[in-house]
């Protein structure tokens, strides 16, 4: 399968014709790219289209535990909750999937078996991915061999920043090589990436090398996905697919953590990728605290009755 | 500059939630009227998610409220009192001009008011030794009962009442570690909001107390049915309206403190909050926490201390 859609063949012939490529690319108008975004914050969504969106946005969320501290048992605990968000009410739809550090693959594999939730698995040095090459392939490899059916992998921002754009390019592509079956998460670590300029170029890298989805941010750095990053990505995919018929998903991951700031996501998704990225395949919200969120606002939407923290889990 | 020059400068009443002064998240606003029926100023009148929003204040403030030291919460509380003592002339024309007294009367009220919070300060630390304490078991354990503080406390604050009433029934459940959203009396609101400025200056952390105005029945029917509450004073509620409460109150089995039953007119609103207040308020909204700690086999003279 190429990597690279023919349109772009020659973008990703050597450095310079990258670069060229890159800064090639419109420049991103801040202002006006941060008030669509605020703008559509706005919307007012109640009632049927609350509820609605409350379960697509849990049937979205790669349930995340990436902490030095993660145990099996947390892991298990979590990969319950992933199938049965909230055990007081069965028609709770499950979340897309749990992402875990690579040597907790395997046991959230098992946990997961036959639930249909994928295992997701952060990999290339998570988060810093500051490691060799090879160290970072081998950290892919045994992430697809302990049953990881996506793989999260952060780009070589030090190489970003120092206009290195091809060794980015290319780390990506050995990645995807080493993924296999498994869908590949290419994430920017948007907060250090300083304009969105960057955003909109590292964007297009990850889409020329072959990535499955586009993700913000690891969610260990003090900014992470905003409505105002995950609109310019948004835009490059929609923009990628209108040029090359690829269809590629986005992930804004770290600081979402409120049901209103969900909505307010799946209403960027809508208004600017359209509704073809209205789905789990295409769109997921790397997130922990959401889903306690989105199960309060869910029982009061059924009950009628606010919910407490009492009635769901503690994670 | 003579009195008519200048322009008048109205006071823009606002809610206090989580130690900030939010307008109504509805936008509204409602008028409130002197007894005799004189525009005095507009109040926010609160939606249920105002409510909501007071709730997660609240619940957010209990931690670091209720882990605080008793002593440490009455030089709180005494800090009130320092602050209303300066602020009195304010709260004497709120009074006077939401319940139709005159200057003097309101004075006294104001001055009461004041006396309260001292009263209830100087019970934060002493609560423990009247509602807990050693219990005489028949084995070889020290048992020990020692109260704690409910949760969040929704308190509909009293009707007519505007200040004392409205100091009587909040400074119990802050004193002993509760926090608390309170339902200011939809007629007389106006003592109600200017005591969370009082507040917000008292080194009363914010969320400790959340004060809603408007419709008494609106907001309190979400508290009442809210799963976050650990418990409800009715204090405010006609008696329609406290039943209906307690029965949403009942799902997740809140602590319910009833109104007083209606006096010979009619009026639930009947206590006499001059009076002194007694401890009943202070015990309502705590949990009885035992703990048994073996001592050892019973020596000959039955005990082995």
């Amino acid at each position: 399968m190429p990597t690279t859609a023919p349109a772009f063949s020659d973008a990703t012939a050597s450095d310079s014709a990258l670069r060229r490529f890159l800064f090639g690319l419109p420049g991103v108008d801040a202002v006006g790219l941060e008030a669509r975004a605020a703008s559509l914050g706005t919307r007012s969504i109640k009632t049927t289209a609350k509820a609605y969106a409350i379960d697509l946005a849990i049937s979205m969320i790669d349930l995340t535990t990436l902490e030095g501290a993660d145990t099996p048992g947390k892991v298990r605990a979590l990969a319950a909750k992933a199938v049965n968000p909230d055990p007081t009410d069965r028609t709770t739809p499950r979340t897309a999937a749990v992402c875990v550090y690579p040597d907790m693959a395997a046991t959230a594999a098992a946990a997961l078996a036959g639930s249909g939730v994928k295992v997701a698995s952060v990999a290339t040095a998570f988060p810093a991915g500051r490691a060799a090459l090879d160290v970072k392939l081998a950290d892919v490899r045994d992430a697809v061999a302990a049953g990881a059916d996506e793989i999260d992998m952060v780009i070589d921002r030090g190489a970003f920043l120092s206009g290195r754009f091809l060794k980015v390019y290319e780390e990506i592509v050995a990645v995807k090589a080493e993924c296999g079956a498994a869908r590949l998460k290419v994430i920017f670590e948007t907060g250090e990436l300083s304009t969105y300029d960057n955003i909109r170029r590292a964007s297009w890298i990850g889409m020329l090398a072959g990535a499955d989805f586009i993700k913000t941010s690891t969610g260990k750095v003090a900014t992470n996905a905003t409505p105002a990053n995950t609109l310019l990505m948004l835009e490059a995919v929609r923009d990628f697919r209108a040029q090359t018929g690829t269809q590629i998903g986005v992930k804004p991951a770290g600081g979402i953590r409120t049901t209103k700031d969900a909505v307010k996501f799946l209403v960027l998704v809508n208004e600017t990728a359209g509704e073809d990225w209205l789905d789990p395949h295409w769109f997921r919200f790397g997130a922990s605290s959401l889903l306690n969120d989105l199960l309060m606002q869910r029982q009061k939407l059924s009950t009628g009755r606010y919910s407490g923290p009492d009635y769901v889990t503690v994670d | 500059m003579s009195d008519q020059n200048r322009l008048g400068v109205f006071k823009t009443y606002k809610l206090y939630v989580g130690g900030k002064f939010p307008r109504s998240e509805s936008g509204r606003v409602y008028e409130v009227t002197d007894s005799k029926g004189q525009w005095l100023a507009n109040a926010p009148q609160s939606s249920r998610k105002d409510a909501r929003d007071a709730v997660v204040a609240a619940r957010k403030a209990f931690g670091g409220w209720s882990g605080a030291t008793a002593y440490n919460r009455g030089q709180v509380l005494y800090r009130v009192a320092e602050m209303l003592e300066g602020r009195k002339e304010q709260f004497v024309r709120e009074v006077a001009a939401s319940e139709g007294l005159s200057k003097s009367k309101a004075a006294a009220v104001v001055d009461a008011a004041i006396d309260r919070w001292v009263w209830y300060a100087g019970w934060t630390d002493k609560i423990g030794q009247i509602s807990g304490g050693a219990n005489p078991v028949a084995g070889p354990f020290f048992n020990l009962s020692t109260p704690e503080p409910t949760g969040v406390v929704a308190v509909l604050a009293p009707r007519k009442s505007s200040l004392l009433g409205l100091v009587s029934v909040i400074a119990p459940v802050i004193a002993t570690g509760n926090t608390a959203v309170v339902v200011a009396s939809a007629d007389a609101p106006l003592p109600a909001l200017s005591l969370g400025e009082v507040l917000a200056t008292s080194d009363v952390p914010g969320g400790v107390v959340n004060i809603l105005s408007g419709v008494t029945a609106e907001i309190a029917a979400p508290l009442a049915a809210h799963q976050d509450v650990n418990a409800i004073d009715l204090t405010g509620a006609d008696a329609a309206l406290a039943k209906e409460l307690e029965i949403a109150a009942a799902d997740n089995l809140k602590r319910v403190l009833r109104p007083r039953p209606a006096g010979a007119d009619g009026a639930s609103d009947s206590t006499d909050w001059s009076a002194a207040p007694g401890t009943h308020r202070l015990t309502a909204f705590l949990e009885t926490k035992t703990v048994w700690h073996p001592t050892g086999a019973l020596g000959a003279s039955g005990s082995s201390y």
